[in-house]
């Protein structure tokens, strides 16, 4: 077991809990470099990863951290991206700056939704944010001017201070770099005394209230940040697909982020990352297992003869080649890790850390969930 | 000028009269309590104070300033704090970090600043640090510093709140039910520090509770009410002897 | 004046028709969400989706199987109401007590399994519900009225009425508020809280079933139909969340609104009028039309 001894309150307002755990950082980050030497037909995939990570962080802070669970973050990516695509093409911005505008615009999206939700608690916020959701699509369609409406909007490749960014090696490290920035900005509100008031709002209400934190302010300030980092996912992932169409930032989008957030684990960074990889990297598994299961499946049953081999991959075969098939998968896995694993892959990795740092004293009760009775919400 | 008044408190919910004209004056570095069976109206009292709720008539002055409109979240900063008789603690953090909340009223630091965390914000988080460790010393709250609330028994738990509401760095503490769920000698420590918070940190108690040993411990006056109104109003003594209190309350 | 003004008075007739019928239909799934959030306060996200499953299990009844059209709605309703209560005995009761985001995704996923399911099962393309209503109008006073409209808007009233009397006149409706506000505490005054919860998980699928059966005939069967549930959470939240009359006026009022919206205002805006009231109801006056709001005592 290791025992971290603390001599100063430096040490609890660090980023890293200890040497130890900065150099397993810095380590990934020095892998994360050599990447594209070493996996280069994946890197499209993984850039894919860092822009989910981004929104999967989006997400957390305003569900995870603030307990404001949103179904409308397909709409501000949506508005990101399209804002970031008018400013660069059609305006001609320097790329940076049509970023941080892009950003600010969705920020201020944000905000307009965050206004009439602060009159809202619980569950009524999830379906305002998704009738918002579903408005903003609408919107994306019919606006043809700046959006190209249902024809869809070419994008080019991004163009950095000169530079451009076609290739996917630099593509990669701008994904990269900006998912970096966007962790150590989002880290350092989560320790200062705006994250503690975040975690105040979601924990309970009226005891924030008595302690000063303005819950108006507070909530606005979530919504605003959740949906600016939305908005610089936004531009990235807009170069990533080469093309936007309004259909892509449907409700089905945000389900898969809410998705990320639930699998990945409530309320830490940490969550939002581990959810990112399993919801980017889920449809290339599906997409393998397609292939793959029925061939399985047909060598196992080939032990009872030829025929029944066949007959079994063709079975498998059709079953697995369905078109409705994906979304059902991300469904039974969404259900499967509520009903069996609420705290996500993160809380999952914990378990296995503290079993193997308390070896062979881990008593298998620790986590065991307390039977819990439900009480009313609405009377909060 | 008096450092706290309730003037005429009136507040009704549908059809019922929570509070009927209740008036009281609470002096500086005084412990005043209130008392009275159920549904009296002493927590409804708190919830005025704290603005949770709007009263239908009254005022109330504090420091010579009329707080009966303020915003919930102002009145943290104005100088009142107050603990919750149904624990309103942050279940899945740990202490400390619940008590840090409690220096929320004393932020100075801007978004901006925080969100690169400018040597500034360090400084202050420092300073912050500091405040909250010497209210967990004040309380002996050292061993659960990284312990997760949901993890604590419920007599350190009414500690903890006592200790957040405490970083505020109140003028007025409102105390709801200290003692309810405390053993013994839970109550005896609990006496001893509503003792010290007036005695050493100056601050001003206005508190709920319904243990009378504890009451005629600590107090310096006692209001007593019913149905909404006060019945009786003097020290402990008097308050306890009053035949309207002994009638609607104590019994014997 | 018969002639012009006869056949633009029967357009508007048929119109407002429409626009009932379609808003008895939000009615009746945002009753099924009231039912649910009154007694477990659960929103369930696959309301629409359990509508698209009764749809289709009549179709396969009716097409498949050969059944009468009164008997496939009745098994129909019957095996999604089935259903409904081993979802919640099975699924839904391990989450009790969890916060609510956990279980707004359980439902969410759930939505996805069920429209999975309905799509390998029967098939992505759209079909058509053979009734005995289909295609078939009478002469009211020289209008044309269609029998399907007027089925879903009997057929609403109707199951409005029973509901009404069940839970007025029973014991049961009083103990699933009960338990819904406390539900240790409602343990302890002895009701059977499990069972009741999969009692209204039955009757808030078979209301969701029998939604579909009656849609089915006016907008086709495909497995999108549960999207309809969207719209109805706005039909929910007009009339109150916890307001079971309300559900259906909120249903009723979404219709026409609807219906306005696409005879008056630009193209597009009748998608979205449905959420653009939603939005509005929730920022003026969350409680809607005939709910109540709550404080928690502190």
């Amino acid at each position: 077991m290791r025992f971290i001894f603390k001599t100063s309150y430096v040490q609890d307002l660090a980023l890293f809990r200890d040497r130890a755990q900065r150099n397993w950082y810095v380590a990934l980050f020095i892998a994360l470099l050599a990447l594209p030497r070493l996996l280069p037909e994946y890197l499209g995939d993984i850039s894919l990863v860092f822009i989910y990570a981004l929104c999967g962080m989006a997400l957390m802070v305003l569900v995870g951290y603030t307990g404001l669970v949103s179904l409308g973050h397909s709409a501000f990516l949506g508005i990101g991206a399209y804002a970031h695509v008018y400013f660069t093409q059609d305006l001609g911005m320097p790329w940076l700056a049509a970023v941080a505008l892009a950003a600010t615009v969705t920020a201020a999206a944000g905000v307009l939704v965050g206004l009439p939700a602060l009159r809202m608690t619980g569950v009524y916020l999830t379906i305002a944010t998704l009738a918002f959701a579903l408005i903003i699509q609408e919107v994306l369609t019919r606006w043809d001017r700046v959006t190209g409406g249902l024809r869809g909007k070419p994008v080019q490749k991004a163009v950095v201070f000169g530079l451009s960014v076609g290739n996917e090696a630099g593509f990669y490290f701008l994904c990269l770099g900006f998912l970096i920035g966007c962790l150590w900005l989002t880290c350092n509100l989560l320790r200062s005394p705006t994250g503690r008031a975040w975690v105040a709002i979601r924990d309970s209400e009226v005891a924030a209230q008595s302690m000063g934190v303005n819950l108006a302010v507070y909530k606005t300030i979530a919504f605003a940040y959740s949906a600016g980092l939305m908005g610089v996912a936004g531009a990235l992932f807009a170069h990533k697909i080469g093309f936007l169409a309004p259909d892509i930032f449907s409700v089905l989008l945000s389900i898969q982020f809410l998705l990320m957030v639930a699998v990945g684990g409530l309320g830490s960074l940490h969550g939002a990352v581990f959810g990112a990889v399993f919801v980017a990297l889920l449809p290339v598994v599906i997409s393998q297992a397609r292939d793959a299961v029925p061939v399985w499946a047909g060598q196992v049953f080939g032990v009872f003869g030829k025929d029944a081999g066949r007959a079994v991959f063709s079975v498998v075969d059709r079953f697995v080649k369905q078109p409705g098939l994906e979304p059902g998968i991300f469904g039974l896995i969404l259900v499967l890790f509520i009903l069996f694993e609420p705290l996500g892959v993160y809380g999952r990795w914990m378990k296995l850390r503290l079993y193997f740092s308390t070896f062979p004293l881990y008593k298998r009760a620790t986590f065991k969930r307390q039977r819990a009775y439900m009480r009313s919400e609405r009377l909060r | 000028m008096t450092f706290f008044q309730a003037d005429g408190l009136a507040i009704n919910f549908g059809g019922i009269r929570a509070l009927d004209g209740v008036s009281f004056e609470v002096d500086a570095g005084q412990v005043f309590t209130i008392i009275g069976p159920n549904g009296a109206g002493k927590t409804t009292i708190f919830n005025l104070v704290s603005r949770i709720y709007d009263p239908t008539a009254g005022r109330l002055i504090f420091c010579g300033e009329d707080v009966t409109r303020v915003p919930p979240h102002e009145i943290a900063r104005r100088g009142i704090a107050r603990t919750f008789q149904n624990i309103e603690l942050f279940e899945h953090a740990t202490v400390l970090q619940n008590v840090l909340l409690g220096r929320h009223a004393h932020k100075r630091s801007y978004f901006a600043e925080e969100l690169l965390f400018l040597p500034r914000v360090r400084a202050l988080e420092i300073e912050h640090r500091e405040a909250a460790e010497k209210v967990i010393d004040f309380l002996d709250l050292q061993p659960y510093r990284e312990s997760l609330i949901i993890n604590l028994p419920y007599g350190v738990r009414k500690v903890v709140e006592m200790a957040r509401a405490l970083c505020a760095e109140p003028k007025l503490l409102l105390l709801d039910e200290p003692s309810s769920g405390l053993s013994v000698e839970e109550t005896e420590d609990m006496a001893f520090w509503i003792q010290d918070i007036r005695n050493l940190l100056g601050i001003t108690v206005l508190m709920v509770e319904h243990d009378m040993s504890l009451v005629s411990a600590v107090s310096d006056r006692v209001l007593a009410l019913n149905y909404g109104r006060s019945i009786a109003m003097g020290t402990a003594r008097e308050v306890q002897d009053h035949p309207d209190v002994i009638k609607a309350y104590l019994g014997g | 004046m018969r002639g012009g003004g006869g056949a633009a008075l029967e357009i508007i007739l048929q119109l407002v028709l429409n626009g009932l019928a379609v808003g008895c239909i939000y009615g009746l799934v945002a009753l099924g969400f009231v039912l649910i959030y009154k007694a477990t306060e659960l929103v369930n996200f696959a309301q629409g989706d359990l509508m698209m499953l009764g749809a289709f299990t009549c179709y396969m009844l009716i097409v498949w199987y050969g059944f009468g059209y009164w008997t496939a709605f009745t098994l129909a309703v019957v095996a999604v109401a089935l259903f409904g209560a081993v979802l919640d005995a099975a699924v839904l009761r391990r989450v009790l007590g969890q916060p609510q985001f956990a279980v707004v995704m359980l439902t969410i996923g759930l939505g996805a399994t069920f429209r999975s399911f309905a799509s390998i099962t029967w098939g992505s393309e759209i079909y058509t519900l053979p009734t005995p209503f289909s295609a078939r109008a009478t002469m009211v006073g020289g209008v044309s009225v269609s029998h399907e409209y007027v089925a879903i808007i009997v057929g609403t009233f109707l199951l409005c009425a029973v509901l009404y009397v069940f839970f007025t006149h029973t014991k049961i409706g009083v103990a699933m508020q009960a338990a819904s506000q406390n539900q240790l505490a409602a343990y302890y005054m002895g009701i059977p809280v499990k069972r009741m919860f999969s009692l209204i998980w039955a009757i808030s699928a078979g209301v969701a079933a029998i939604a579909g059966v009656l849609l089915a005939p006016v907008s086709l069967i495909d497995t999108n139909l549960g999207f309809i549930g969207l719209k109805a959470f706005a039909a929910a939240v007009l009339g109150g969340f916890g307001s079971i009359p309300g559900a259906v006026v909120g249903g009723l009022t979404i219709g026409l609104i609807e219906l306005y919206a696409g005879a008056y205002l630009p193209q597009g805006f009748k998608d979205v009028a449905a959420y653009v009231v939603l939005l509005v109801v929730l920022a003026v006056r969350p409680q809607g039309m005939f709910g109540t709001v709550g404080r928690k005592k502190v």
